[in-house]
């Protein structure tokens, strides 16, 4: 218990794949335009990656590694993840045609977000059992829905602010990303290694 | 051996993929924008809220949730009620009496005499019918108002004042940009 609790703080605050190992950039920039538009991405996000992985571990625990197919792993965690967001892609239509507009583009992309993949294989490394891989991914996927909606929440305060002409857009939300991590390097030491 | 196995393994989830994203396409299948795109299509897109709702295309949805009846609509009038009942194959109502009774076709014309070219009546007007620019004169488009008494609020001076025009028998609904345009330039 104290074991997934720890993995769980691990990988929300003190590895947050965003901030400290800079994984998922691209929707980290492109949808916190709006916090509903982060939220809806996080949460679908979040979807794909917990599913991804404990899908993930039990067909590598159970599936390549008794055929000693270690090397198809890659090629199998995209064939999942790419299955699992069509049906992330389909459910949010089915369910929420105004999120769907929303997110657009963005909503297919979860395919060719490193975080998802890079998720399904640092679990191999980092989790021993199939609960600690579930714990991991849903981990993952709440540093990811924080991370997301606090920066949310920065560039729309920093909106309205009157922003030098060379910092505004793309640049002042970098900055704002740079001292985010730099925040979150404060964690470290949370939880001993 | 292993190429076999690699090749079998592929393939089988792949298969397995597929057909669990078949069944899944079958089942989730999101009809209902469609149908709200369709009502929507019908409604006067005067964005006026007599019917209760924010604008038109919430109004869309509610009917296509089956949430709102098809008379609540004052400014598409009987007409407007109609289409939709046959739209949505049900019974033909009359118009909510608790609404705004229907009122005859009418266009706002603007007093230029005393217009003081604030603006205000250009950024109320939901389908574009006002022209005029700031410290300018404004005039209303006759053939795109909907008549709709949007602008008669913003106005600081009254002087917009809406008239019956008897020559249309049909509500108007507005168009698409493209269409007025290039009928425009023709």
């Amino acid at each position: 218990m104290t074991e997934l609790l720890l993995i769980i703080v691990a990988t929300v605050l003190v590895n947050n794949l965003v901030l400290v190992s800079f994984l998922g950039l691209c929707p980290f920039m492109g949808v916190t335009r709006s916090p509903e538009g982060a939220t809806g991405m996080a949460l679908a996000t979040g979807f794909v990656l917990t599913l991804s992985s404990a899908v993930g571990y039990l067909l590598y625990t159970w599936v390549l590694v008794p055929l000693s197919l270690e090397f198809l792993r890659t090629l199998v965690f995209i064939l999942v993840i790419a299955g699992l967001v069509q049906l992330t892609e389909l459910t949010v239509r089915a369910t929420s045609p105004l999120l769907y507009r929303v997110l657009g583009l963005y909503l297919p992309l979860i395919t060719s977000n490193c975080l998802v993949l890079g998720v399904a294989l640092l679990n191999l490394t980092a989790a021993d059992s199939f609960v600690q891989s579930v714990v991991f991914g849903a981990g993952a996927a709440a540093g990811f829905a924080l991370v997301m909606v606090l920066f949310a929440g920065l560039r729309q305060r920093l909106e309205g602010e009157q922003v030098p002409v060379p910092f505004r857009g793309a640049a002042l939300a970098m900055i704002t990303a740079g001292l985010m991590s730099m925040a979150f390097m404060g964690f470290i030491g949370l939880v001993p290694t | 051996m292993t190429l076999a196995w690699a090749v079998m393994v592929l393939g089988g989830i792949a298969l397995a993929l597929g057909v669990g994203l078949a069944i899944a396409a079958r089942r989730l299948r999101g009809s209902d924008d469609d149908l709200v795109e369709r009502i929507d299509a019908l409604l006067p897109q005067t964005q006026c809220a007599q019917c209760g709702y924010p604008g038109c295309r919430p109004y869309a949805a509610a009917i296509a949730a089956d949430e709102a009846p098809v008379n609540l609509c004052p400014p598409g009038g009987q007409y407007t009620a109609d289409r939709l009942a046959r739209l949505l194959g049900r019974e033909p109502e009359p118009l909510d009496p608790s609404r705004p009774a229907p009122v005859p076709p009418q266009v706002a014309v603007i007093d230029e005499t005393r217009c003081i070219g604030c603006h205000l009546c250009v950024q109320a007007c939901p389908v574009d019918a006002i022209v005029g620019s700031h410290q300018m004169m404004h005039t209303v488009i006759a053939s795109e108002c909907t008549g709709c008494e949007l602008c008669l609020p913003p106005c600081p001076v009254d002087c917009i004042a809406l008239v019956a025009t008897p020559a249309r028998a049909q509500p108007r609904t507005a168009r698409p940009v493209r269409a007025v345009a290039t009928e425009a330039l023709q």
